[in-house]
C-alpha cells in the first residue's frame, strides 16, 4: 500500500493547490482592508451641504449607530448606488450621513431633489481634506460607525442588494442590539 | 460577414478537435486501424479551421472593423500596420486564439514529423493534443469569443494598450506561447506512453527533440519579455518576480529538468517515472500560468482583463487535465520498471541532483507566487512576496546547481571513480577559487564584493570544466578537422548543444551578478545645460523638445554623455502620451555596449525647463540576454542533432504508396 501512496503524492499536492485556487477565485487581491476599521472615526467639522452657514461635525454621528456615505455628482457608480441608499434609509433604522466629496454645492443639491434624499444630513467636503483623513480613495465608499464612535465596517464601491442584505443590514442589527 | 466566418470556422475546429480526441484514441485501444488513421486528417482539419478563424480576426483588425467588439476595444485606425496585427494577441480573447493556433500548429507538426512512429503512438499523442484543444477552443467560444459583434458601431477603436505598441512585445507572446504550448507535445507523449504502459528509451528519444524545441522558444520568449521590460518600463529593471513572469519561468525550470531527465532515460533507461512526472509537470505549470494570468486571482503588473467566470472555466479544465493525468500516473507508474542501476557517484546521480534542485526551485517560486493567495484564503491577511525572498532563494540554490553542472559532463554513466573525477576537476577548482578571490577583493572595483567573487568563481568553474570535457572527448582526434568531424557526427548535437547552453549559463551568471553589484543609478533634477557626474562619466542635459509620432505626442530629451572630455553617447529618452489611451509611456534612452549600458529615462517636468531624470550605469547587463540567447542556441543545436532526422538503421526503406500502417508496423 505504501508503495502506491508514493505515486498518489503528486495528485494530492495538486488537489490541495486546486482548492486554494478555487478559494482564490472568490477573493479580490486588490481589496486592501482599511486600517481605520476598528479605530475611532477621524474628527471633522464641515459646512452642511444644504446650508453653508450651518456646520456638521463628527459629534453629530456619535452616541448612536450611524452610516457615513461618501458620494459625488461626478461619480457614475454613486448614481447607480443611490437607489440602494434609499432602501437602506428605510430598512436600516440607522441615520445615513453623507460626505459630499470634491463636489459643487448647486448640482449636489439638485441631485438630492431629483433622486430623493436618503441622508439625515450632508457634510460638504469640496477640497477633499476630510476624505484624506478618512482614507477615501474613490467614491462611493460607505462606513459604518458604532455607538462608541468606532468604525466597524468599510464598504468600497457601490452598495448592491447583495451586500446590503448579506453584510450591511445584519451588521447594523448587531450594532443596534449591542450596548 | 467575415467575423461570422471566423466564428463558424472556430466551431468547425472544435468539431475537428472532438473527432481528433476521441476516435483515434479509441481506435488505438481496440486496435482499429481505420479509426487511428483519422488522427492525421483530423489534426490537419483542426489546424486549417483555426488558421482560417485567426486570419478572419487579423482581417478584422486590418480593415478596422469596429463592429467586432474585440477590434473596437483594442484596434484603432491610426495604429501602424504591424501593431494592428500584433493587436490581435494584445488582449485576452485574441491571445487565446493565438494559443489555439499555435497548439494546432504543433499538432500538425507532430502529425507531419512522426512518420517513423508506430501509428498507435501517433494516434494517442494527437488525441491528447486534441483534448487540450477542445478545452481551449470551448473556452474561447463559450467565455471569450473574439468575434462578438457590437452595436452601435463606434467610429473609432479604443486602441491597443500603448505598452504593447512595441516590437519586443509584438513578438514576445507568440514566442512564449510556442514554448508553453510546445510543452503539450512532451505531455501528450507522456500520456500516450502511460496509456500504452510502455515507458522506454524509444519514448524518450521521440520526446526529446520536441521538448528541446519548445524549451528553446520558451527561453527566447522569456528573454524577450525581460529585454522589453528593461527598455520600455523606464526603471532599468529586467525582472520583477511578478506572478506572470513566474508563470513563464516555472515551466522553463521544469522543462530544463525534463530535458536532462529525458537524456538519462534515453541513454540509460533510468528515471522513467521521474521523467514522465516532469513531462506532466512542465505542461501543468504552463496551464497553471494561463490560469493565474487569466483569472485575476493574483495582482500583477500585467493588466489582463480578469473575470471569475473565465477563471472557473480554466480551473475546471485544469482539474480535468492535470488531475486526470496525475491520476493516470498514480495508476500506471507503479508498474513501470526501475531501469538501469547506477552507483552513488555517476553521471546519473549528478543529473538527478540538479533535477531535484530545479524542481525545488520551481516549488519555491510556486510557493512565493501563490503565498498571497494562500494567506488570503486562510484569512491570515494580505502579504506580498517580493524581490528579497526570491533573490535569497536563488542565491542559495544556484551555486549548488552550477557545482553539479561542472561535474556532470565529466562524470561517466553508471559509475565514476572519485579520484579520477577529482583529478579532472583540479584545474577548474584552482582557477575558479583564484578568480573568486580576485573578483571579491577591491582590486577592480571599490569595496569587497563577495557576490561578485562567487559569480566569477562559478562561471570559471563551469567554463573550465566544459573545456576539460571537450578535451577529453576529442583526445583521440587531431586538429580542427578532427573537431569538425566529431561536431558533425550523429549524436553530437546533444553534446555540443549542452556545451553551448552551459556556457550561456556562465555568461548569464556574470551578467546578473555584475549588474546588481556594480550598477549605479541616480534620480536627479536637471536644468538645461546642467551636467552631472556618474560612474566616471559626465552627463549633460540639453533640455526637452516636443515631437509628434504617428499616434502619440512625445517630449524628447537630449542627454550627451562624455568620458574624459570625449562624447561617448547621445541619448534621446522620450516620454510619450498616446492619443487614445492617454497613459504616459517612457522610452528610455539607452547606449548599449558589450560591457556596459548607459541608460537615461525621462521623469516629470518640474517647471522652468527643469526635468527629473533617472540615470543608470549598468555594467554587463547585456550578458543577461546574451546568456539567454546562447542557451537557446545550445538548445537548437541539440534539437537539430542528425540522429533525430535519420531513419533507424534497422528499418527497410518504404516504397512509395505503401500504406503507412504497414510501414510503421515494423518501427520499434
Amino acid at each position: 500500500m505504501a508503495r502506491y501512496l508514493r505515486y498518489l503524492a503528486p495528485l494530492a499536492i495538486f488537489i490541495v493547490l486546486a482548492v486554494f485556487l478555487y478559494r482564490g477565485l472568490s477573493l479580490d487581491p486588490k481589496v486592501v482592508p482599511s486600517p481605520l476599521v476598528g479605530k475611532p472615526m477621524p474628527a471633522f467639522t464641515l459646512t452642511r451641504l444644504k446650508d453653508p452657514d450651518a456646520s456638521i461635525s463628527d459629534a453629530d454621528l456619535r452616541g448612536k449607530v450611524s452610516i457615513l456615505n461618501v458620494w459625488a455628482t461626478w461619480c457614475v457608480s454613486c448614481r447607480a448606488e443611490h437607489e440602494m441608499l434609499l432602501v437602506l434609509a428605510e430598512k436600516g433604522k440607522t441615520g445615513i450621513y453623507g460626505l459630499n466629496y470634491k463636489d459643487e454645492r448647486a448640482p449636489a443639491q439638485q441631485w438630492l431633489r431629483q433622486l430623493g434624499d436618503p441622508y439625515v444630513a450632508n457634510a460638504f467636503d469640496d477640497t477633499g481634506r476630510v476624505g484624506i483623513d478618512w482614507g477615501v480613495y474613490g467614491a462611493p465608499e460607505t462606513f459604518i460607525i458604532d455607538k462608541h464612535g468606532i468604525i466597524r465596517h468599510k464598504h468600497i464601491g457601490p452598495l448592491t442588494e447583495e451586500s446590503l442584505n448579506e453584510e450591511i443590514l445584519p451588521l447594523l442589527a448587531r450594532l443596534q442590539a449591542a450596548p | 460577414m467575415i467575423p461570422e466566418l471566423g466564428n463558424f470556422a472556430l466551431i468547425l475546429a472544435l468539431c475537428m478537435a472532438l473527432v481528433l480526441s476521441t476516435l483515434p484514441m479509441i481506435g488505438s485501444l481496440n486496435n482499429t486501424p481505420g479509426w487511428m488513421a483519422l488522427a492525421r486528417p483530423a489534426a490537419w482539419g483542426q489546424f486549417f479551421f483555426v488558421a482560417l478563424s485567426f486570419a478572419c480576426l487579423v482581417q478584422a483588425f486590418l480593415t478596422n472593423d469596429f463592429s467586432v467588439h474585440y477590434v473596437a476595444t483594442h484596434g484603432n485606425t491610426r495604429l501602424p500596420t504591424i501593431y494592428k496585427i500584433s493587436a490581435v494577441w494584445g488582449a485576452h480573447e485574441g491571445s487565446l486564439l493565438l494559443w489555439v493556433l499555435i497548439l494546432s500548429g504543433w499538432t500538425v507538426a507532430v502529425s507531419r514529423l512522426s512518420r517513423n512512429l508506430p501509428i498507435t503512438v501517433v494516434s494517442r499523442v494527437l488525441a491528447v493534443m486534441g483534448l487540450v484543444a477542445i478545452g481551449f477552443i470551448s473556452f474561447l467560444l463559450f467565455t471569450s469569443n473574439p468575434f462578438e459583434r457590437r452595436f452601435p458601431v463606434p467610429l473609432e477603436g479604443g486602441d491597443l494598450n500603448p505598452l504593447l505598441q512595441d516590437f519586443g512585445l509584438a513578438v514576445h507572446p507568440p514566442m512564449l506561447y510556442m514554448g508553453y504550448v510546445g510543452m503539450s507535445v512532451a505531455f501528450s507523449f507522456a500520456i500516450a506512453a502511460l496509456v500504452g504502459g510502455k515507458l522506454d528509451a524509444a519514448w524518450a528519444r521521440w520526446s526529446r527533440p520536441w521538448t528541446t524545441v519548445a524549451w528553446v522558444f520558451l527561453t527566447i520568449g522569456i528573454c524577450l519579455g525581460s529585454w522589453w521590460a528593461y527598455y520600455e518600463l523606464g526603471w532599468g529593471g529586467w525582472w520583477f518576480w511578478d506572478p506572470v513572469e513566474n508563470a513563464s519561468f516555472m515551466p522553463w525550470l521544469a522543462g530544463t529538468a525534463l530535458l536532462h531527465s529525458l537524456a538519462v532515460t534515453e541513454k540509460r533507461g533510468a528515471f522513467k517515472r521521474w521523467t514522465v512526472l516532469l513531462a506532466l509537470l512542465a505542461f501543468s505549470l504552463s496551464l497553471l500560468g494561463t490560469f493565474l494570468v487569466r483569472s485575476g486571482v493574483l495582482t500583477s503588473v500585467h493588466a489582463f482583463a480578469s473575470d471569475p467566470a473565465r477563471g472557473l472555466f480554466i480551473l475546471i479544465f485544469l482539474c480535468l487535465v492535470i488531475g486526470g493525468s496525475l491520476t493516470l500516473y498514480a495508476w500506471r507508474a507503479p508498474a513501470v520498471s526501475s531501469g538501469g542501476r547506477f552507483d552513488l557517484l555517476s553521471r546519473e546521480t549528478l543529473l538527478l541532483c540538479n533535477n531535484v534542485l530545479l524542481v525545488v526551485i520551481t516549488a519555491f517560486i510556486l510557493l512565493g507566487t501563490l503565498a498571497p493567495l494562500v494567506y488570503d484564503a486562510l484569512g491570515w491577511g494580505k502579504i506580498s512576496v517580493g524581490f528579497p525572498w526570491f533573490t535569497t532563494m536563488f542565491v542559495i540554490f544556484t551555486p549548488f546547481l552550477v557545482l553539479f553542472m561542472g561535474m556532470g559532463p565529466l562524470a561517466r554513466w553508471k559509475r565514476q571513480d572519485p579520484g579520477d573525477l577529482a583529478r579532472q576537476l583540479r584545474l577548474a577548482l584552482i582557477l575558479s577559487v583564484g578568480t573568486g578571490i580576485l573578483l571579491a577583493l577591491p582590486l577592480l572595483h571599490t569595496g569587497v564584493s563577495l557576490p561578485a567573487g562567487l559569480a566569477g568563481a562559478l562561471s570559471v568553474w563551469l567554463v573550465t570544466s566544459l573545456f576539460q570535457s571537450l578535451r577529453q572527448r576529442l583526445r583521440n582526434r587531431r586538429g580542427l578537422s578532427g573537431f569538425l568531424r566529431d561536431f558533425r557526427a550523429r549524436g553530437s548535437g546533444s553534446y555540443y548543444g549542452m556545451l553551448v547552453a552551459h556556457f550561456g549559463v556562465a555568461v548569464f551568471i556574470i551578467g546578473i551578478t555584475f549588474v546588481t553589484q556594480f550598477g549605479v543609478e541616480k534620480d536627479v533634477r536637471l536644468s538645461p545645460g546642467q551636467t552631472l557626474e556618474l560612474a566616471g562619466r559626465e552627463f549633460r542635459f540639453d533640455g526637452v523638445e516636443a515631437t509628434q509620432g504617428p499616434n502619440y505626442r512625445a517630449d524628447r530629451g537630449t542627454v550627451h554623455v562624455y568620458r574624459d572630455g570625449a562624447e561617448v553617447a547621445l541619448l534621446k529618452p522620450e516620454k510619450r502620451t498616446y492619443l487614445v489611451q492617454t497613459k504616459p509611456m517612457t522610452e528610455a534612452g539607452i547606449d548599449a555596449g558589450f560591457t556596459r549600458d548607459i541608460y537615461v529615462s525621462l521623469g516629470e517636468a518640474l517647471g522652468g525647463g527643469d526635468w527629473s531624470l533617472r540615470l543608470y550605469y549598468k555594467p554587463f547587463v547585456r550578458w543577461i540576454w546574451l546568456g539567454g540567447i546562447i542557451i537557446a542556441i545550445g538548445g537548437l543545436l541539440a534539437a537539430t542533432d542528425r540522429r533525430y532526422r535519420m531513419k533507424l538503421p534497422s528499418r527497410k526503406p518504404v516504397a512509395a504508396g505503401t500504406p503507412r500502417k504497414l510501414a510503421t508496423a515494423k518501427g520499434s
